[in-house]
């Protein structure tokens, strides 16, 4: 064991620190502030980096390298947190530390007109720490609080313009819809805790994710013939659905737009909901673990793979008919968190991280590069209003555009190889082919809305000026008060300078792990890769990829079909789409009116329920309460009646008389020192005779 | 009559001087040069009892004396000072007049 896992610790606990300076600092100190959350995360990757390097060098075999530390005592059992090494967690140690590096330097830039600038990066720095801190984490207790912490930071941020009633109203949704998720995630916990007696993933044999324990879980059954490991897997699952956006607790991912764009790219695009994914691949033993001899696999695996498959489709069909350009990429986010659950689900662990790792650099790539263009646009945020963008912001295009081509899947961009990997796995998936038909629909819609975007956001001719920008509610508030006319302008160096490096990544990051050399896919599971041109041609790989690239194609003709053959001329003609088909369009647009389901289902009968405790609590209980408030009341009444009748005279007589004997005492004092004096020098004249008298005698 | 009577004559006259200055004197700084009186009627006591008692060899006497004239100096300090608060406060140093303690 070597000195960078002993060390471990230092990757989350360094940017916790400096949140926590950050806090006690005043917010007049923004550089400091700023260089700390930095250097922090400049520190952590370096560490990260150290942690890649050693899992690197000690390959082979089992790589899990782990470090438990007795937390404290509950009767004769010890507690115990730890945190380990393996390549998974090596992984997301470097891209969250790297993304997260990048996305703190472009928040300088960014958050430059913003009073509250120290506090954003303590939040910033709060939340890299949490979520390192879930990546490290080799219990799920550990990795609960973290998780808990990076909700936290999550709300704080989504809120960071509390003042705006939509941002708090954000937060507040995006908190709450995660804690439904997070409380089977709870349930789950307490029930593993209970079967197997502990909550260390892995501990030399006796942890919870290792052979004794799952063969212990799984046969055991629960109600409905299930396995008790399935049970409590789909209870954890409801935590990550809700992390990750899955279908249906999806609803707070595009509400959390609200907050300001790096937000949106770190935490709701990269790596937070990210969290989700990771949680399954984490506990992916528990997840597949099936009764020995059965070849199907498991049924949480086949709820994770619907699931995701459902999402996939269900967001990328919403991303279509949306017109803030921070809420399609929000539905796309939704929809690529849907495919790594389905790749999690039908491939394994491999499959799902890849195009976790892949998308978390694209996708914050696309928040960033639409972050430039809403500051370069001074606000503005809806896309009808843009247009021409590329002619005067021509780095934030290239790299927009980037972008834009990996998460759609272009042939040898990172979103192709990672997508194709997933649509492989559905492919040969032995329960059905349906999530693949899903999944590659997906693809077909992702590749249609981007281009849309694109046309609408950059092409053609400049809209700012119209309409009189009556509508502020879609404004981004960060500094800058209104003044029309808008010139749209390239953001500065210290912003376009991570676009750029993070559109070398997602450009090249695919090529880790293709078909013909899959390093990814064998350094999760551990084996040494090997080169060779010969996979390609393996089983159902080749048409697959054919047919994806197809899609992809197809789906960027039907954008340019509608969109790009005819320039958009203004800002209030409607989409070419909703001339098409106007009640789908409308529908798309309010996103499956999920919200307005919940809003007349869920919510009115939380209203209703309340309703009742308030009328229950305002006269069952607050009567009986009044009742022997009342009691009380008459008894008291009756105390203070024998007190002052009773007691009190008889202590005021009392009193009196002690102050009048008080009183002619006092008499005897003159309140001359030199009087006293002389009483005491004749009574000592008086002893001396005495004495003097005494011996005579 | 041997010298010890003497000195403690001496001594007794200066002690009840003292003492008729402190009782008698209306004015505070004249009651302190009383009292100052009084305890140099002790320090002579002091030192006459070492001079003719048992063993003068010891320098027991000049000890005492030297220390109380130390503590003597003090005392007159705290309470010149105490004196100047006083009058300060009722702006006047007669001490008939400083009865505020009468009950």
């Amino acid at each position: 064991m070597t000195w960078i896992v002993q060390n471990l610790w230092l990757v989350p606990v360094l940017p916790m620190l400096a949140a926590a300076i950050c806090a006690l600092m005043g917010y007049r100190h923004r550089i400091a502030a700023a260089s700390l959350a930095i250097g922090s995360m400049a520190i952590s990757f370096l560490l990260a980096l150290c942690a890649f390097a050693h899992v690197l060098g000690s390959h082979a075999g089992n790589g899990v390298q782990t470090v438990n530390v007795p937390w404290f005592q509950v009767g004769g059992e010890w507690l115990k947190l730890g945190w380990m090494l393996d390549p998974l967690t090596s992984l997301m140690l470097l891209m969250v530390t790297f993304v997260g590096l990048l996305i703190f330097i472009y928040s300088v830039g960014y958050m430059a007109h913003d009073d509250n600038f120290t506090r954003f990066f303590c939040f910033l720095a709060l939340f890299a720490g949490a979520m390192l801190g879930v990546v490290i984490a080799n219990s799920l207790l550990l990795l609960f609080m973290c998780w808990e912490v990076v909700g936290l930071t999550s709300y704080l941020l989504i809120g960071f313009w509390y003042a705006k009633p939509e941002a708090a109203a954000a937060a507040k949704k995006a908190f709450v819809v995660t804690k439904i998720g997070d409380l089977g995630f709870l349930l789950g916990m307490v029930w593993l805790y209970e079967k197997t007696g502990t909550l260390l993933f892995y501990d030399g044999g006796a942890g919870c994710l290792e052979h004794s324990a799952l063969a212990h879980l799984v046969a055991q059954a629960t109600i409905l013939g299930l396995a008790t490991s399935t049970a409590i897997a789909l209870l954890i699952f409801c935590g990550a659905a809700g992390k990750s956006g899955q279908v249906p607790l999806h609803v707070w991912l595009p509400d959390a737009m609200e907050g300001p764009t790096p937000v949106s790219a770190l935490i709701h695009a990269a790596t937070m909901v990210a969290a989700g994914v990771f949680l399954i691949a984490r506990i992916y033993p528990l997840m597949s673990v099936t009764a020995s001899g059965s070849p199907a696999p498991s049924v949480a695996l086949e709820v994770v793979a619907w699931v995701g498959a459902t999402t996939a489709v269900f967001g990328a069909l919403i991303a279509v008919a949306q017109f803030d350009i921070k809420r399609i990429l929000a539905y796309s986010t939704i929809s690529q968190l849907g495919y790594m659950m389905m790749g999690l689900g039908v491939g394994g662990v491999a499959v799902g991280i890849f195009h976790l790792i892949t998308h978390a650099f694209f996708k914050s790539l696309l928040f960033l590069g639409a972050g430039s263009v809403i500051h370069g646009c001074d606000g503005e945020q809806d896309i009808r209003r843009m247009g021409g963008l590329s002619k005067s912001m021509p780095i934030t295009f290239a790299a927009y555009t980037a972008g834009m081509l990996a998460l759609c899947g272009f042939p040898l961009f990172s979103g192709f190889w990672s997508k194709d990997d997933i649509l492989h796995a559905a492919h040969s998936w032995s329960i059905s082919q349906a999530p693949f038909y899903m999944g590659a629909f997906g693809a077909l819609l992702t590749a249609f809305y981007m281009t849309r975007q694109l046309y609408y956001v950059f092409a053609g001719t400049s809209r700012l000026a119209e309409l009189g920008r009556d509508s502020t509610h879609l404004s981004d508030p960060h500094g800058a008060a209104h003044h029309a006319p808008v010139h749209p302008h390239e953001s500065p160096a210290v912003m376009t300078v991570p676009l750029v490096i993070l559109a070398a990544f997602a450009v090249l990051l695919g090529f880790i792990g293709t078909p013909a050399w899959p390093w990814f896919q064998s350094f999760i599971d551990g084996q040494p890769a090997s080169f060779s041109f010969a996979a390609f041609y393996g089983f159902g790989i080749l048409p697959v990829m054919l047919s994806s690239a197809l899609l992809v194609f197809l789906g960027l003709a039907l954008g340019w079909a509608l969109y790009g053959r005819r320039p958009i001329e203004s800002a209030a003609s409607s989409d070419p789409l909703a001339e098409l088909q106007p009640q789908a369009f409308s529908l798309l647009g309010r996103a499956f009116v999920v919200d307005a389901l919940y809003g007349a289902t869920l919510v009115r009968l939380n209203t209703v329920c309340s309703r009742i405790s308030d009328w229950l609590d305002r006269w069952v209980w607050n009567g009986a309460v009044q009742a022997v408030s009342y009691f009380v009341l008459a008894l008291a009444w009756l105390d203070n009646f024998f007190d002052a009748a009773v007691v009190n005279s008889g202590f005021d007589e009392g009193c009196e008389s002690v102050s009048r004997g008080g009183q002619a005492l006092s008499l005897l004092q003159g309140g001359q020192v030199q009087s006293y004096m002389r009483i005491i020098g004749g009574a000592l004249i008086v002893l001396v005779l005495f004495l003097l008298w005494g011996t005579k005698i | 009559m041997n010298p010890l009577q003497g000195y403690l004559l001496l001594s007794a006259l200066l002690f009840s001087i003292g003492l008729a200055g402190a009782l008698l004197r209306r004015n505070a700084i004249l009651v302190l040069i009383g009292i100052e009186l009084m305890l140099n009627a002790a320090n002579l006591n002091f030192i006459a009892f070492w001079r003719y008692g048992p063993v003068p060899a010891a320098l027991t006497g000049i000890m005492f004396t030297i220390f109380s004239i130390a503590v003597a100096a003090a005392e007159a300090a705290v309470g010149l000072a105490i004196i100047l608060a006083a009058y300060r406060h009722s702006r006047t140093t007669d001490l008939d007049r400083m009865d505020s303690l009468k009950g």
